[in-house]
Formats: C-alpha cells, sequence, structure tokens
C-alpha cells in the first residue's frame, strides 16, 4: 500500500486520551484521525477508509454501567458490520485502556472465549509508571519492535484481567505484554509492579489471529524521552516501536 | 460502628426501569447491558431472595443519573422502548447473632453510612423510585409584594427567600422599583440577590474599609481591597506577559510566541461539607469551564484540600457536620472523578489538616488551559444569538451564589439541599471539544461559563453592555413543572454561554460531538434585561440598576495586635531524631501519595515534572510542569503552590508573604523563570462584618501586595470565599483557620535541566540556600509539640528574591542535580524526604539548634550539586553554603538529627520499606 497510513481513532461521548493516541500514531509516521461516533454512524466516515483502528483511553459514556460496556456494545451493535468486514480484510485494530475494555466487551478480545477487565484489586483508580515485557513467542506484528522492556503509564480504575480459560490464552501464545519488576523481573502479581492485581501479570494480549491487540497501560504516553519521568536513568526504552511495528504492518 | 452489631453487609446495584416493553424484552436489556460473562448477573428486585434487614437508597429526582440516562439509551439501541431508568442500591443488614436492630438504630445506619440525604432518598424495604417527570405543573412567575415594605419586613423577606443580601441592598432594591411604580418579580429580586451576592460582586473586596486601633482611632482607610492592594500590585509591575487580570473568566498570560496560558483557582467549601463527592466534583469542573469560558483548552487542573482530623472521635463532632474522614473520601473522590473523566492531568495540589477545617472544610480548586494568542472574543454585538451549550436544566443548585455567600448552620443541609449537584463530567468532556473547535472555526464573539447564578449571571453577565431578550420557553429541561425563576436561576453543571453570529455551524458542530445546543435568546443593543417565558414577562430589568445599583459598601476592620512573646525553649527531653519523625508523620507533611495515585496525572502526555518523584516515585515533588499538547515550543508551563493554615490567625501579613514565598520557590525548581511569574489568590476567610477577621483580610492583602512587588509577579485572577463560618445548634460561631492559597505559574525554557526530585548520586555535594536559622512562631515544630511556644513568624524577606534569581540561574545553566525546599518542618524534614526520594544517604554539618533544624522562612533551598561544578555553582548562587555530601547509606544526618530510610519512611508513608 502507498502513501501515508490512515488510523481511525473513534471518540465516544467521554473518551479522553484520543489526541493521546493520535499524537503517538503521528509520531510513528502515521496520519490520524479523532473521529466522533455520530461520523461513523452517520455515514460521513467510514472505517474502510482507513488501515488501522485504534480505540483510545477514556470513559466512554461515563463507564456507565460497567468500563467500556456501552462502547463494546456500540461496536457489536450498530458498527459490528463494518468491524466485521475490517477485521476479515486484516486491519490492524489497537486497544488501549478503555479501548481494551470495549474491544473484551465487544467480544474481539480474547477472541477465543471469555475475559473481563474487572475492579483493580485494591478497588481504586491507579495511575503509576510500569514496566513491560512483550511475551516472546507471541507473534503478532504489533510487537515486532520491542526487543527490550518499555515503560509507560496506566491509569485505570477496571483493569485487572481475568480470563474465563486462561491456559487457552496462554496455550497460544496470546499474552502481549506482562507487568515486570524493577528488576526486571516478572512481577509475580506484586503490587505496584503489577498495579491492579491481573492473572499472570497481563497487560494485554492479542486476539488469536495477532492482528488486534488490547492493553491497559498508556504506551502513547511514552513515545517522547521528555515524558520520562526517570529521564533515562534507568533502563526501559519508549513505546514509539509499538506503534512503528504497527504502522509498518500496514505499509 | 455507631454502636451497632453488624456481621456483615451487602450491597446489590438496583435498576429501577420505567418501560411498557414485555418481560423478556427487558430481560434481554439486562443480559445485554447489566451482565457479563464473568462476574456480573441480574435478577428481577421481586424476586430476589434476601434475609435480614433491607434499605433502599435512590437518588432525588433531578440529580445527575448518568447510568439511569444510558441504559435508556442502550435500551433504545437494542430495539427496546424504556420510557426512564433510574440506578439506586438495596443493602442487606445482617446483625450479629443474638443482636437485633431497633428502628433508630436502623436510621443512624442509613444516615451516617449508607445514604447522604443532600442527593438520596432511603427507606427501609422497598423504596418507591423517582422518576424524573414527577412533578407538577410549572408555578406562574410570582409578584413579590416590596415596594411598601417596612425596614424591618424587608429583613423578613430578606430572610424567608434566603438571599442574603444587606439592608441597605434590600433598601435601593425596594426604592428602586418604587421609583419605576411597581413590585418585582420573583425571578427578578432572585436575579438581584445573585449578581449582588458576595460569590458574584465580591463586596467585601470592594468595600470601602475603615481600619481602627485598638481604641476605635481610624489608622487607616481602605479603598477597595481588590484595587488597593492586588490590582495595585498588578498594575505597578505592569507585566508585558499578562494578557488579561481580574476582568475575564479567567486570568491570561503570555507562554510562548504563538500561544497563551489561562489560569484560574475556585473555592467549593459550602457544597462540599454537605455533600463532599458532588461538591468537589462540580467544584473542579466549575473551574474548568472558567478556563474555557476564556477559550482556552483544559491542559491542568489543581486541588488544594483542608480537612479536620481524620481521627476525630465522633462524638465531639456537632449535628449537622459530616465526619471529616467521610469528608476526605468523598472530596477526594469527587476531585479525581471529575479530572480524570475529563481527561485533564490533576498535577499540583496540597492537603492540610486542623482541626479548624472539622466544620468548614475547604476545597480549593485550580484549572489551566492554554490558547492561540488573541483566540478569545469578548464582545457580544447586537443582533447576536444567545446559544447555550451543554446539559438541560432541573431544579438542581437553584440559589448558589447566594448560598455560598453565608454562614453554615447545622440544619442547613436540609434547607440548601438543592443548592448541590453531581457532576456529569463527560458532558463537560464533550463541551471542551465543541468549544476549542467552535473558537478555532471563529464562530461566537463572546463566550462565558454557567456557573452560580445559572443563566441569571452568565447571560446577565455578557448582557452588561447591550442588554438581551432570552426566551425561557426555549431552555432545555431535564423535566417539567419549574417556574419561571428556576429555569433562570438553575446551576444545571456542565453548560456555557455564547454570543454568535450564525448559529446554524455551531449547532452542527455540537450534534457531531453529541453535545446539547440549543438558541435562547437574542442580544439586543437596547441596555435592558428582558427574560420572557412564552407570552408572559419574567424580568425587564435596565442592566445599569442590575450591575451599577449596588451601594458601595462600608465596613470596619480591626488592626491585628502586633508583637509576639519571646521564644521559650523547647522541653528538656527534646530530642531532634523524634522530633523529625513526628514532623514527617504530621498530617500536612506526611505523603500524599496513595491520594496522588488516584488522580490521572498522565493524560495529555504533556506531564515532565510531577508531583511525586525520585527512584521508586514516592518522593514529594516541589512544584510541577506541563508541556501542553498542541505547542511546540518546547517549553513547559510550571506550577507551584503555597498554602499555611497555622499562620494565618497570628499574622496574617506574614503569612501571606511566606505563602507567596512558597509558591514561588516552588516554581523555581519545577524550572519556572522568576521574571516572569503571574500570581494567583484565594482566600478563605471567616465573617468579614466582625472586624477583627476583616482586619487579618487587610493584613493578608497588604502582605500579598508587597511580596507580589518584590518578586515582580503579578496577581491575574483570584477568587475570595468568605462566611466560611459554621454556627452550630449552641448557636457560636465557629469560624474557619484564615487560609490564603497562592498558585504561581511560570514558564520553563528547558525542561531537560529541571533538577530531578530526590538527591541521585553519592558524592555529591549538598548546598544549603539561603540563611542556615529559620523562625519558630506558628511552625510546625510547635504543632506536634501541641504547644505554642512563642517567637516570631518568618518575616517578609526581600532578599529571597535574589535567592530564587541565583538558583533559577543555576538550574539554567545545569549546575543543579536535584533541589528540595525548605518548608513545613524546616531542614531535617526537608532532607529526610529528599534523601528518602532517592534512596541515598546525606550527611550534613549544621548547628544542632531548633531554628537551624526546624526553624521555617522564605527562600530557603536544599541543592545536589555535581563535585565538578562546586565552583561555579558557589559563583552562581552567592546567598549557599556548603553543608555536606550525598552519601551512598541508608541514613540521614543532620546535625543530632541521624535517620534511616526505614524510619523515615514508617513515618513519612507507613507500611514496609520499597527499596
Amino acid at each position: 500500500m502507498s502513501g501515508v497510513v490512515r488510523v481511525l481513532i473513534p471518540v465516544a461521548l467521554g473518551t479522553n486520551r484520543d489526541a493521546d493516541l493520535a499524537a503517538a500514531f503521528e509520531a510513528a509516521g502515521a496520519e490520524a484521525d479523532r473521529v466522533p461516533l455520530t461520523a461513523l454512524r452517520s455515514g460521513e466516515k467510514k472505517l474502510a477508509d482507513y488501515q488501522i483502528l485504534a480505540v483510545p483511553g477514556g470513559f466512554s459514556y461515563g463507564d456507565a454501567l460497567g468500563a467500556g460496556r456501552l462502547l463494546g456494545l456500540d461496536m457489536s451493535g450498530w458498527f459490528s458490520e463494518q468491524l466485521r468486514e475490517a477485521v476479515s480484510a486484516e486491519m490492524p485494530v489497537f486497544g488501549v485502556c478503555n479501548g481494551f475494555q470495549a474491544l473484551v466487551r465487544a467480544g474481539l478480545l480474547p477472541g477465543d472465549g471469555d475475559a473481563v477487565l474487572a475492579h483493580n484489586m485494591n478497588h481504586r483508580f491507579e495511575c503509576r509508571w510500569v514496566t513491560l515485557e512483550a511475551d516472546g513467542a507471541n507473534s503478532s506484528p504489533w510487537l515486532a519492535g520491542l526487543d527490550e522492556p518499555i515503560r509507560c503509564p496506566v491509569a485505570h480504575g477496571e483493569g485487572r484481567f481475568v480470563a474465563g480459560d486462561i491456559d487457552t490464552i496462554e496455550d497460544r501464545n496470546g499474552v502481549a505484554l506482562r507487568y515486570l519488576g524493577d528488576d526486571h523481573l516478572p512481577a509475580g502479581g506484586a503490587y505496584p509492579a503489577n498495579p491492579n492485581g491481573s492473572m499472570n501479570d497481563i497487560a494485554g494480549i492479542t486476539d488469536p489471529s495477532g492482528l488486534v491487540i488490547g492493553l491497559m497501560p498508556h504506551p502513547e504516553n511514552h513515545v517522547f524521552d521528555r515524558q520520562d519521568p526517570l529521564r533515562g536513568r534507568f533502563a526501559g526504552g519508549n513505546c514509539l516501536p509499538l506503534f512503528k511495528a504497527g504502522v509498518d504492518a500496514v505499509s | 460502628m455507631f454502636g451497632v452489631a453488624l456481621d456483615s453487609l451487602d450491597e446489590y446495584k438496583l435498576v429501577h426501569i420505567h418501560s411498557e416493553a414485555v418481560p423478556d424484552d427487558i430481560g434481554r436489556v439486562a443480559d445485554v447491558a447489566l451482565a457479563s460473562p464473568v462476574g456480573e448477573w441480574w435478577i428481577s428486585a421481586y424476586e430476589h431472595q434476601i434475609e435480614g434487614i433491607v434499605i433502599e437508597t435512590g437518588l432525588r429526582p433531578g440529580v445527575t443519573d448518568r447510568e439511569g440516562a444510558e441504559l435508556v439509551r442502550e435500551a433504545g439501541v437494542l430495539g427496546v422502548d424504556i420510557a426512564t431508568a433510574t440506578i439506586g442500591r438495596r443493602f442487606v443488614l445482617h446483625p450479629t447473632a443474638g443482636t437485633e436492630l431497633d428502628a433508630d438504630q436502623v436510621a443512624v445506619v442509613a444516615n451516617r453510612v449508607l445514604h447522604n440525604e443532600v442527593i438520596e432518598r432511603w427507606a427501609v424495604g422497598h423504596l418507591e423510585p423517582a422518576f424524573v417527570g414527577d412533578h407538577d405543573e410549572a408555578p406562574a412567575v410570582e409578584i413579590i409584594e416590596m415596594t411598601d415594605l417596612t425596614d424591618l419586613d424587608l429583613e423578613t423577606l430578606n430572610n424567608e427567600r434566603r438571599l442574603g443580601l444587606d439592608h441597605v441592598e434590600m433598601v435601593a432594591i425596594r426604592d428602586h422599583f418604587f421609583e419605576i411604580g411597581r413590585n418585582p418579580t420573583d425571578a427578578e429580586l432572585e436575579t438581584l440577590a445573585q449578581t449582588w451576592s458576595e460569590h458574584c460582586a465580591h463586596k467585601t473586596f470592594g468595600a470601602h474599609i475603615d481600619v481602627v486601633d485598638r481604641d476605635g482611632a481610624i489608622v487607616e482607610t481602605i479603598d477597595g481591597l481588590l484595587s488597593q492592594f492586588l490590582r495595585a500590585a498588578t498594575d505597578a509591575i505592569d507585566a508585558e506577559w499578562v494578557r488579561s487580570a481580574f476582568v475575564d473568566n479567567a486570568g491570561i498570560v503570555a507562554f510562548d510566541d504563538k500561544n497563551d496560558i489561562a489560569l484560574k483557582a475556585e473555592t467549593h467549601n459550602h457544597p462540599s461539607a454537605l455533600e463532599p463527592f458532588g461538591g468537589a466534583n462540580t467544584g473542579v469542573g466549575g473551574v474548568v469551564r472558567d478556563i474555557l469560558g476564556v477559550s482556552a483548552k483544559p491542559i491542568a487542573v489543581s486541588d488544594i484540600l483542608c480537612f479536620g482530623p481524620s481521627d476525630l472521635d465522633p462524638a465531639e463532632l456537632p449535628d449537622g457536620v459530616l465526619h471529616p474522614k467521610r469528608i476526605r473520601d468523598g472530596v477526594i473522590a469527587g476531585v479525581g472523578d471529575y479530572g480524570n473523566k475529563i481527561g485533564v492531568p490533576n498535577i499540583a495540589g496540597a492537603i492540610v489538616h486542623d482541626p479548624a477545617y472539622t466544620t468548614t472544610p475547604l476545597v480549593f480548586a485550580g484549572c489551566f488551559g492554554v490558547l492561540p494568542t488573541g483566540s478569545n472574543p469578548t464582545d457580544p454585538k447586537a443582533g447576536d444569538s444567545i446559544v447555550v451549550l451543554g446539559g438541560a436544566v432541573g431544579r438542581d443548585g437553584v440559589g448558589g451564589a447566594t448560598f455560598s455567600s453565608q454562614t453554615m448552620q447545622a440544619e442547613t443541609a436540609e434547607v440548601a439541599g438543592s443548592s448541590v449537584q453531581i457532576g456529569d463530567p463527560i458532558v463537560e468532556k464533550g463541551l471542551i471539544d465543541v468549544v476549542v473547535a467552535a473558537r478555532d472555526a471563529r464562530l461566537y464573539n463572546a463566550i462565558t461559563d454557567c456557573g452560580a447564578g445559572g443563566l441569571s449571571s452568565s447571560i446577565g453577565e455578557m448582557a452588561q453592555e447591550v442588554g438581551a431578550i432570552v426566551d425561557l420557553r426555549r431552555v432545555p429541561r431535564k423535566y417539567p413543572g419549574l417556574a419561571p425563576w428556576e429555569v433562570w436561576l438553575s446551576e444545571a453543571q456542565e453548560r456555557m454561554v455564547m454570543a454568535v453570529p450564525d448559529p446554524a455551524p455551531l449547532l452542527t458542530l455540537a450534534e457531531r460531538w453529541g453535545v446539547g445546543a440549543a438558541v435562547v435568546g437574542t442580544f439586543t443593543g437596547k441596555g435592558r434585561l428582558v427574560v420572557v417565558d412564552g407570552d408572559e414577562s419574567v424580568i425587564d430589568i435596565g442592566c445599569t440598576f442590575l450591575h451599577d445599583g449596588r451601594p458601595r459598601r462600608h465596613m470596619l476592620a480591626t488592626r491585628p495586635a502586633v508583637g509576639r512573646p519571646q521564644r521559650r525553649p523547647v522541653p528538656d527531653d527534646f530530642d531532634e531524631s523524634d522530633a523529625t519523625l513526628e514532623l514527617l508523620a504530621h498530617p500536612n507533611i506526611r505523603s500524599n501519595e496513595a491520594v496522588i495515585r488516584t488522580y490521572d496525572h498522565e493524560v495529555q502526555g504533556g506531564t515532565v515534572v510531577r508531583p511525586y518523584g525520585g527512584v521508586a516515585a514516592d518522593g514529594p515533588a516541589d512544584g510541577t510542569a506541563v508541556i501542553p499538547l498542541g505547542t511546540d515550543s518546547g517549553r513547559a508551563m510550571v506550577i507551584g503552590i503555597g498554602v499555611n493554615c497555622l499562620m494565618g490567625d497570628i499574622d496574617a501579613e506574614a503569612m501571606a508573604w511566606n505563602v507567596v514565598d512558597e509558591a514561588v520557590r516552588n516554581a523555581i525548581i519545577a524550572g519556572a523563570d522568576p521574571s516572569q511569574l503571574s500570581l494567583l489568590d484565594n482566600f478563605a476567610w471567616g465573617n468579614p462584618t466582625d472586624p477583627d477577621t476583616l482586619g487579618r483580610l487587610v493584613e493578608a492583602c497588604r502582605g500579598c501586595h508587597d511580596a507580589a512587588l518584590a518578586f515582580g509577579a503579578p496577581f491575574v485572577s483570584g477568587k475570595d470565599s468568605l462566611y466560611n463560618v459554621f454556627v452550630g445548634p449552641d448557636g457560636e460561631p465557629d469560624p474557619v483557620a484564615s487560609t490564603l492559597v497562592l498558585t504561581a505559574i511560570g514558564v520553563c525554557a528547558k525542561p531537560e535541566t529541571v533538577p530531578l526530585t530526590g538527591a541521585t548520586a553519592p558524592g555529591n555535594e549538598v548546598w544549603l540556600v539561603g540563611p542556615e536559622a529559620g523562625s519558630l512562631g506558628g511552625s510546625h515544630l510547635d504543632a506536634v509539640l501541641g504547644d505554642d511556644l512563642g517567637g516570631d513568624l518568618p518575616r517578609p524577606d526581600p532578599a529571597a528574591v535574589s535567592r530564587h534569581h541565583e538558583v533559577a540561574s543555576a538550574i539554567a545553566g545545569g549546575l543543579v542535580v536535584s533541589a528540595h525546599d525548605l518548608s513545613e518542618g524546616g531542614l531535617a524534614v526537608a532532607a529526610a524526604e529528599w534523601a528518602f526520594a532517592g534512596r541515598v544517604g546525606l550527611d550534613l554539618e549544621v548547628p544542632g539548634d531548633e531554628f537551624t533544624l526546624f526553624g521555617e522562612g522564605a527562600g530557603r533551598y536544599l541543592v545536589e550539586v555535581a563535585a565538578g561544578d562546586s565552583e561555579r555553582f558557589g559563583a552562581v548562587v552567592g546567598s549557599a553554603s556548603r553543608i555536606g555530601m550525598v552519601t551512598d547509606t541508608n541514613r540521614v544526618v543532620a546535625g543530632p538529627v541521624e535517620l534511616t530510610h526505614e524510619q523515615i519512611q514508617r513515618a513519612f508513608v507507613g507500611g514496609e520499606v520499597v527499596s
């Protein structure tokens, strides 16, 4: 495909990290378009005119009835046909935080079983920097550039990944990213390295195709070195390779 | 708990659905919208088998119910018609075996723990839901017989309608309507009360004040605190970076060659005392709209919170007052909820605890925004349409401006319940998108927010020069049954008002972003404020009388006594290390990291200096900084905050100076250029009609004026909150501590040179900037000793100004590795926090007296300098002296003080050590 990669960033009422996500994809060389759902619903904008779908963080519909639920229902309801076509055309899909929650609610993730992003183990909204490592066995194109750990913030109250059948996801190497401790060993469920108590330290997963990725942390908030609170004093790089890999996959 | 023995308490979410759909369809909605495959289930409430005592709670009609509204919307997507839905909770109490609860005990649990009567109702067993729409027919406009009232009857009217006006103001209104030969309508009277309220008109800050000495002789007359002190400092400094000061919703200052910064801080004290979550929530919402009201995109929020002691014995709590712990939890949750949901990082603040805040907690909320230079139009034109953006109105928040301008009493919660609301932040997020897009497309000639006083204030103020006509029938409502004056005065949140030459593109834009919009009237150019409800006249008054007809207040202030008793020695068994640990554990000093973690301080991706930093991100930073999303100069906006609750009632002038200094030095450490600082003032004071209280306010304003001049930092906006007094059932007034919050805003050209939080490298040198000894009057040392040992407060210190400049020069020159300011608790506390943050040791050679170790004062810093930069640093910062080294131990040594990281952590954070 020639030309600049176009990323669709859907904006529901209450979505709020849309501009952050757009800035990250733009830093990776793509052109990002923040589109209100009303414009998708009216047909003014079409998913088919883009090469990547990136569902941003925030509090879509105020998290009413559960984080991501109503946006997920939008996706599995009136938006489902466009989405099905896009997925069957092998469009990469990226969901971060509330976007991840919505992809799970919509059934796109994990894609082969039930899962939920439950309330954090400490029952609080939690904003702190975490260290993440890509699972080397996962062959998703999104992870192609992640040779070393990355660091970025989490900011959520409902991010504890719980799967109905975790072994199925592990067995197909569907875990994308895990929380690491400061020593760069697995967090082992320990707070605060694993900030929410997720099963198996899971921060993000992919669907069986590897094209749909969802994660709770915010890599879009660490694509420039100036955003690093430790200013490079400790290992753990920025997250730009994640976005570049996605863009490269469709370039 | 309250003498009630419970084994357990179960909680269920109740969803009341009002629909003619068949049960199967309702079940289909519930399956999809309420349950989930992992962990959530539903059952018809009538089939819910439960044992125990059931208490159900539900929102009062008209209180924001986002979940109910979304359920209705989602059911529609699924093809099921639901008329209304509302969310409540069902609690099941299981008393301890062998005990029973009587009705009084059940009521105690319901009232103290399970619900807040300001926004909720409750019942034992089934609670009939209150759907909006269950209302009587709308009352008509009422004429208030006023023109022939006696002075005494005027006061009765004033009290009955809770207008909160002075007697001379009531007389002026009566005489005005007598002159024009008719009585006012209810809406006219309420509009005047709102417009002339302390909240909107700042009567005390504009008043003529006679200051008398202890003998009653006039020693000074003040021609308005605002003009003589605050604005006077701004005028004298005449800074070229100030774009707008005091006249708009927010101050505006230059940022880079393309953009300006807008800044504002507000208080929301009375509402937060009654409904902590909702009060704080809407406090943030309100100040964010102040920033939108000058066409700026919000980039940061701040919160400074003052509470009573969390461990207060409930038996000591006066009737009508919520427990400080409940207020604290609710306020923090409310602040976090709003900022997190609108996607604006909360990056600055403070939490102060003092018994003086038990009955009158304080909530200061700030917001900062960015706008292209010159992009805020402020000129409504005759013929412009009046467009209201955002939510619909209800009976929520009627009378907030007058409510917040009066003292509170035990029964205020019942009377003023409707003055408090719950916010709906996602509507405000939509407003941000629409306002920014409308600004960039230049769709409006003026904009303002709809805050206290509702449309009466917002349209009233915009119409001040041109006049307007409004038809209330066109104002979107949540439910029928509202009187015209209620529509006009409703403080329903999340609304903005614009003067728009062509509404069509704005309405399209609003629809695209899912935000409500309605054209409700026109600016006329006729100089009158005219409001109709269909054919019926509601208001018809001249803008001149509304805005200039209020008689100026004359007030009396008493000059505070000067002189403090000589400092007495500390007790014989005083131990410097123990005192340092007690200070580190003091509620005003100890770590607030657990609170900060519940606020999103990263959204928008611009945060470069965070509230907590260091190797484990648990060391307190001083100032904070953010690079505004969408700017490309590489510059950061810096925020420094100063507040002190111990000094104001002793020496308000010294307190004010020191609070300004604290805000400034916090900003300096976060990289601010001291030659381009701007200030926000927020006063929270008691009843200004008490001459002693007003006397302290005069001195605080004088301190602000003098400090601003000394620092060359102009005030650009501010807000005063007065009448922070609780009158208990015994009739005794309990005033708040005289409290001033100062916010300093600066610009950092090179964020990469900003010092790190926490000392970093063993072998580096430690320098002390400023005098070795501080002052102990009004200090935190005396607070932990539980005894005022006397002595002077830190005096205004003009020499501090040059020290700030020297430190800033060293930072800009890359000579400062890390730094920490000396504030509450002085040098010993600063050294402990700083070393702990970096998990390094310190070895400081300082005198062991308490003035050196614990004294407080202006312009003092600890600075870490690389050994090789020693000479250059000494040359740049002439006021600094080298006092020691960073070490690779876990020990902090400062004269007689010797502490390990573990001891510091246990006192400062509590819990186990994270290494």
